[in-house]
């Protein structure tokens, strides 16, 4: 048989050396043409022309050309593309003569990517998901358009009131990298924290444990029951932060992330950092954490705790809906704000990390800017989004919207969360700001060595340390300093 | 005769050569042009920097890390997946017990079974082959390590890919499994075509399987064998390591770096840190190290060809 296939290295006939020389020629051909490359994946995007401005009513504030098309694409995730269809419908209605090309999709980047390097991107994305493109990259190249004339535009409610003061507190600050325009529009509400079911704390006759003495207390005695106190979504540690951050804020004040958020050197060496990780190693070491913890995905580590395996989790909201077909009828799901040490932390019980989610944005070389805005006017209504949070079970970034419709447990128990917290909200930018720093490196070579025990605390630090100076000195990423 | 040959040659090839010119020398090049850029993939403006992204990338302790795990890929899956494909192939084939009267030369009983169980694997996508035994690995309620725990091995519970130490040879091991099949066939069809006389005059000479093997099979198969090595090389450094990678494992690339490999972290530059000048930049190295193995192989592999 080898005589049929072979060929690939006699020395007889056409050679592969022969063809390398003349790939290597053709290459270098191709050298001088390299100007024209430009012109392949990345054309020059200039000379798009924007749609015609409409008249400003008051029923139109953000001047809105009705004969214009208004291009909308949403992530197809976790909340569906029903109340996106929802929102496009309303548009529809207010502007008759007006086509919206409406598109849901999971594959943000792949279908995105190429418009963003022709200049023709969509007038509004929801760039969310496995596939979101990076804010920090798209806001220094100046891709996205400046949201302000939506936050000063009056609500599609009330007319005396501006959209920017229906909103819940840190959305707009969220939206700003540096200096005041804003980028980004959050539509969601996560609220982050300790996860934990109340049947299961009921019957180990405990409440949420406030201070860290009683946090240990509660894990010996469900270790007791043989139950683990803690686990976490173990491949991916980014998400042991979701309650260690506000303990840190807890602990230390707010200033504390806001330097780790600000790259400051020695931000990582605060005392309140060092005692929060070793308060976390200790669940480790005193074995309250579920055994194979560091082996277990996100879905695993959540359906674990929902079988009663563990007690705490730490998580953001999303987890009700995620885990839903897990998490038992009777479970009594609750969030809580994270424990902090003692009653000598800075600040008051309760602190918690809160943000938002589903990052809309309007790029600057859109058609109809106007149009895109248009439509996150009309989902921060009111209506819009009651019909958002009874439809996926999360809070919206309109404050309020929550009335006349009944909540999951989860999310009660969220809302209540927030309304204890008050002003004590925290909102960690490094998650957004160094995607990269924050879960490969803090989270996955930092915290989840720690918390699988291949590391002290000193060292974590130490390393997590060293992580962030380089970024901070690395030239290719763009810094924020909180304002 | 001589004289019209290139150009009925080229007759024949020019449109398979201008599609093959257009889409892969063409990307190639390209890839190379941005790779001396700071384009960030996300805009269409850009700078020509030099040579930055690749003394950047020679800094990159990352990029080592994973340039040495692809690199282990490389040489060790090949040699692993293509051994154990050809012990396979040889006892299906040609191992077996001599039965009364069947034929001389025939594999062990059952043979036809085990051929189709070992190709069900192919018959898989990677990345169902992933998310299956990344199920199988979970320590907490997956099959291994309940097995461990059924037959008495409380203590022995590993974290699999939990564990820096173990999660690069997790990843290989399901390589393995997954591809070995498509190369027990493979090497079966070769084997097939060996004359049977061969092996009766071997066997009247009174050889061993083991003289068998690699004194009439293995020099016999070896065209197969070498392209073989090749397409699991290319395997190994390319989409197949990089779904596995992507999917299974902590991070994924970790726990702690431990299993990152050059394709995941071209992506992860290109497509989550928005730095894709700096992704060509590493896909230029990778292109290097496939190109450097591929010559490799051929040439070590060079033997003389025996015609029958």
């Amino acid at each position: 048989m080898g005589s049929t296939t072979d060929g690939s290295n006699g020395p007889e006939g056409v050679g592969r050396r022969d063809l390398i020389k003349r790939s290597a020629a053709l290459g270098l051909i191709s050298v001088p043409t390299m100007g024209v490359l430009s012109a392949c994946a990345s054309s020059g995007g200039g000379g798009e022309e924007k749609a015609e401005a409409g008249e400003k009513t008051a029923k139109n504030p953000l001047g809105v050309n009705d004969a214009t098309q208004m291009e909308f694409v949403l992530f197809d995730g976790g909340f569906g593309k029903e109340y996106g269809q929802d929102a496009v419908k309303l548009y529809e209605k207010s502007f008759p003569k007006a086509k919206v090309k409406f598109s849901a999709t999971q594959k943000i980047q792949s279908t995105l990517q190429p418009r963003f390097n022709q200049g023709t991107p969509p007038d509004l994305i929801d760039n969310s998901g496995a596939e979101q493109m990076d804010m920090g990259v798209l806001v220094g190249k100046k891709q996205l358009a400046d949201l302000t004339p939506l936050l000063d535009a009056p609500s599609y409610d009330n007319p005396d009131k501006k959209v920017r003061d229906t909103l819940r507190p840190g959305i707009v600050e969220m939206g700003q990298f540096d200096g005041d325009p804003v980028w980004i529009m959050y539509y969601a509400y996560t609220v982050y924290g300790v996860w934990y079911s109340q049947k299961a704390l009921d019957s180990l006759d405990e409440q949420y444990p406030e201070t860290w003495d009683q946090m240990l207390a509660v894990c010996e005695k469900a270790k007791k029951k043989g139950m683990a106190g803690w686990t976490y979504a173990g491949k991916y540690p980014y998400y042991i932060p979701f309650s260690l951050y506000p303990m840190i804020a807890k602990v230390g004040g707010r200033e504390v992330l806001d330097a780790i958020d600000n790259l400051e050197p020695n931000a990582w060496k605060h005392p309140a950092v060092k005692a929060s990780f070793e308060a976390y190693y200790e669940l480790y070491k005193k074995g309250y954490v579920l055994r194979g913890t560091p082996g277990l995905d996100h879905i695993q580590s959540q359906t674990a705790w929902a079988q009663g395996k563990a007690l705490f989790l730490p998580n953001g909201s999303w987890v009700e809906n995620e885990s839903a077909n897990v998490i038992p009828k009777d479970f009594g799901l609750a969030v809580s704000a994270p424990t902090g040490l003692d009653s000598s932390d800075k600040m008051p019980f309760g602190t918690i990390w809160a943000s938002g989610a589903e990052p809309f944005v309007v790029p600057a070389k859109a058609k109809n800017p106007a149009g895109g805005m248009e439509q996150l006017r009309i989902m921060l209504s009111e209506a819009s989004s009651r019909n958002f949070t009874s439809k996926v079970k999360s809070l919206s970034a309109y404050n309020g919207g929550t009335t006349g419709i009944t909540l999951t447990p989860g999310l009660e128990s969220g809302q209540a969360a927030l309304e204890k917290a008050g002003d004590n909200v925290v909102n960690p930018r490094i998650q957004d700001w160094y995607v990269k720093l924050q879960k490969e490196q803090i989270g996955v070579a930092g915290l989840g060595e720690m918390m699988a025990g291949r590391m002290t605390p000193a060292e974590a630090i130490k390393k997590i340390q060293g992580f962030a100076d380089a970024a901070a000195k690395d030239t290719s990423i763009k810094h924020y300093k909180h304002q | 005769m001589q004289h019209g040959k290139y150009r009925f040659v080229v007759g024949f090839l020019a449109v398979p050569l201008g599609l093959y010119a257009l889409f892969v020398v063409w990307p190639f090049i390209q890839s190379i042009y941005y790779s001396f850029t700071d384009w960030t993939g996300l805009s269409p403006e850009f700078k020509m920097v030099g040579f930055d992204n690749y003394s950047r990338m020679l800094d990159d302790d990352i990029f080592w890390k994973s340039l040495q795990h692809s690199l282990l890929f490389a040489l060790l899956l090949p040699v692993v997946t293509i051994g154990l494909a050809l012990f396979f192939a040889f006892m299906i084939n040609v191992g077996g017990r001599r039965r009364k009267g069947g034929p001389v030369i025939s594999g062990v009983r059952g043979s036809g079974f085990y051929k189709i169980v070992y190709f069900f694997p192919q018959v898989l996508s990677i990345a169902i082959v992933a998310l299956l035994f990344q199920f199988a690995y979970n320590p907490d309620s997956g099959a291994i390590n309940s097995l461990l725990r059924g037959i008495g091995l409380d203590s022995v519970q590993p974290l699999w890919l939990g564990d820096p130490n173990l999660a690069l040879w997790c990843v290989m091991a399901v390589l393995v499994w997954s591809t070995v099949g498509f190369f027990v066939v493979l090497f079966s069809a070769g084997m097939a075509s060996i004359p049977a006389d061969l092996y009766e005059a071997a066997l009247l000479d009174g050889a061993n399987r083991i003289t068998t093997f690699f004194r009439i099979t293995l020099p016999l198969l070896w065209d197969t064998v070498q392209s073989g090595w090749v397409y699991m090389g290319i395997l190994a450094l390319g989409a197949e390591s990089f779904a596995v990678v992507g999917i299974m494992t902590t991070g994924p690339g970790g726990p702690d770096y431990s299993t990152t490999v050059m394709v995941l972290y071209v992506y992860q530059k290109a497509f989550r840190d928005g730095q894709a000048a700096y992704a060509t930049t590493i896909g230029v190295a990778l292109l290097v190290v496939t190109l450097a193995f591929a010559a490799a192989v051929m040439r070590l592999g060079r033997r003389e060809r025996l015609e029958y």
